[in-house]
């Protein structure tokens, strides 16, 4: 493949107490791709996650974000690597004591020198590529759970970031507000050339919009390729993932 | 043509961002990406400014890089330009250039309008509408429901949840004696001990018995009690129902057909007024026994002589001015966790804030409540 790799991960091996995560994980992502990992419960796609985001410290193995290699990297390191990637959580994980518009502004605000009139200026627009200028004063409380998602989606690229994680973004979401969720982020990731690792079980979603599949399975990837042959593989786990899809296919 | 065409200027100010003004065109090249903005927000406009121009061209012909803080900032510096009377256009770029100003520029976002604030005297009045419709009209309606369901529950025990009263037992009464115990002790010791000094001087070491026996039974007791109780448990109660609320447990309730009233805050009740009174004699005891080693050890009153006159100053009074001091904090207490435990708006952080309240507003309603009943109980 001769596109630039964003991550890298090798050999990637975690443990709580006793108890082994992830043993062997090897995978790469793309510049300008959509990666969706996924995998069962309890077969490490968090672990994997938190271990990117450097929320856990690499132990065994080897990991690089951005051509940085994070199992080596200094605090200073991190923080100037946290302001080249933007996180979209579960839960949105926005600042319930702040209104919409103070969330997405809160990493210009810490990040950057800018008067604070253009720092609304930007916080309006991206608010607008996710169609949500109208909740600029409200409080996240006062959301609904699809404009919730946007609101996270719109702090996530407020630093126009060339890496966007998602961690399962359409979770809790009806199946009408999840494919305009996965249409935005296809958009997004057109228009700012950015790339995307995402953490999801929604297999419609995926479908939707996965470059590149990575399948966890008890803490080794089971498969890495694309989504073409993600559907046609032979693996009983993948088949089996996939397999859904057949069965809606019956209703036809 | 303005006669400032002439003037040039070259600045490099930075290795991935250069800047030059001729012929009444600002040239920007390199990258116009957020760390490189402040220059188009302070030292650019002021130097177009200084130059004395009437109008000039942004020219990002050799602009090999933007972000949105780029593309905002250049509109950003349009619009500031504009309003010191030099119009600015945006001229060339690259394709790609091209599409991030399209997809960034801020004039095909719809506009909308920030939402008018209310003045003081609007905001003032609101604010006392809510006190009385939701807190106080609020209050009494819970007081109500909890009063009802109470006494309700009392002929219908089969539907109460087995044990639930002795668990908020221990919670709220066995597992604050030891506080109340430690810190009423130490009071009594230190009433006796100040008043001490100023009863020997008059020679009336033995009324230190009265002193004590009189402050900590009709007084400080039931008080250190009820504040202790609403430090502790009100506090809890308030977060335990905001949580509940917070994490739907209270809808999963109602939808399930239990009151949560019902359900949540009559055991918190029926356990606060059974302990409470215990916890109150607890805390006469103790300070009494403090006010006792004081008096020993300042004024040579011994055990014999303190348990003696106690007999002759303790009066049924004081018991039944405890007992229904008892009952009423510990009504206000759960009252008041409740009430705010319900209130909850907003998540985690709603939860700390109504907590806070509660304890802040209980020990308050417990201080009102001690002046009142200590008047009719003068």
């Amino acid at each position: 493949m001769d596109k630039e790799r964003v991550i890298d991960v090798n050999g990637l091996g975690a443990s709580f107490d006793d108890t082994v995560v992830l043993s062997d994980v090897n995978f790469s992502a793309y510049k300008g791709d959509i990666t969706v990992v996924l995998g069962a419960s309890g077969s490490g796609k968090s672990t994997v996650l938190n271990h990117l985001l450097g929320l856990i410290p690499v132990e065994k193995g080897f990991i690089s974000v951005l051509g940085k290699d994070i199992s080596n990297i200094t605090e200073a390191e991190q923080l100037n690597l946290y302001l080249q990637m933007g996180v979209f959580y579960q839960s949105g994980a926005l600042l319930n004591s702040m209104t919409v518009g103070e969330n997405i502004a809160l990493p210009l605000k810490q990040h950057s020198n800018l008067p604070d009139s253009l720092i609304e200026e930007i916080v309006y627009m991206k608010l607008g590529l996710v169609n949500l200028q109208h909740a600029f004063h409200l409080f996240p409380s006062q959301l609904s759970g699809g404009m919730l998602k946007r609101a996270a989606l719109a702090r996530a690229i407020v630093m126009d970031p060339p890496l966007l994680f998602c961690d399962e973004p359409g979770a809790g979401l009806d199946p009408i507000s999840l494919a305009s969720l996965d249409e935005l982020i296809i958009n997004l990731q057109k228009q700012l050339g950015i790339s995307v690792l995402m953490v999801t079980h929604e297999v419609t979603s995926i479908m939707r919009i996965a470059d590149r599949i990575v399948y966890l399975e008890n803490g080794v990837v089971a498969f890495e390729g694309s989504l073409k042959k993600a559907l046609e593989s032979d693996i009983d786990s993948v088949k089996h993932f996939f397999s859904v899809i057949n069965e809606a296919d019956r209703f036809k | 043509m303005d006669n400032s065409n002439s003037k040039e200027r070259y600045i490099a100010p930075e290795k991935d961002f250069i800047y030059r003004f001729q012929n009444n065109t600002l040239y920007l090249s390199k990258s116009l990406l957020l760390p490189q903005t402040i220059w188009l927000t302070k030292k650019i406009p002021r130097e177009i400014r200084s130059f004395k121009v009437k109008s000039v061209i942004l020219n990002l012909d050799e602009l090999q890089d933007i972000d949105s803080a780029g593309v905002m900032a250049l509109y950003h510096l349009k619009d500031k330009l504009k309003k010191a009377g030099i119009s600015a256009r945006i001229e060339g770029g690259s394709q790609s250039i091209l599409e991030k100003i399209e997809l960034f520029s801020p004039g095909h976002l719809p506009v909308y309008e920030i939402p008018i604030k209310a003045g003081f005297l609007e905001r003032t009045g609101d604010a006392v509408s809510r006190f009385f419709t939701d807190f106080v009209f609020g209050f009494i309606t819970l007081a109500a429901d909890v009063f009802y369901w109470s006494v309700a529950d009392l002929f219908r025990s089969r539907s109460r949840r087995a044990g639930e009263v002795s668990n908020q037992a221990v919670l709220i009464g066995v597992n604050a004696s030891l506080i109340v115990i430690f810190m009423s002790f130490v009071i009594g010791l230190v009433i006796a001990l100040q008043s001490s000094g100023q009863l020997r001087n008059f020679g009336a070491n033995i009324y230190i018995v009265d002193l004590t026996v009189i402050s900590m039974m009709s007084q400080m007791g039931p008080l250190i009690t009820a504040i202790l109780v609403a430090g502790r448990s009100g506090s809890s109660i308030a977060a335990e129902i905001a949580t509940m609320k917070v994490t739907a447990e209270l809808n999963a309730l109602k939808t399930m057909g239990l009151n949560p009233i019902r359900f949540v805050v009559v055991p918190k009740l029926y356990a606060c007024l059974l302990t409470m009174p215990f916890l109150i004699i607890l805390a006469n005891v103790f300070g009494i026994l403090g006010g006792g080693v004081a008096a020993y050890i300042y004024l040579d009153i011994t055990p014999e002589i303190f348990f003696n006159r106690m007999g002759t100053v303790m009066q049924n009074k004081d018991l039944i001015t405890a007992f229904v001091k008892s009952q009423v904090y510990a009504s206000l207490i759960v009252l008041t966790g409740s009430f705010f435990g319900f209130r909850v708006l907003r998540g985690a952080e709603g939860v700390g804030k109504v907590t806070t309240t509660a304890v802040v507003v209980a020990i308050s309603l417990v201080i009102l409540a001690d002046s009142i009943l200590g008047l009719l109980f003068y």
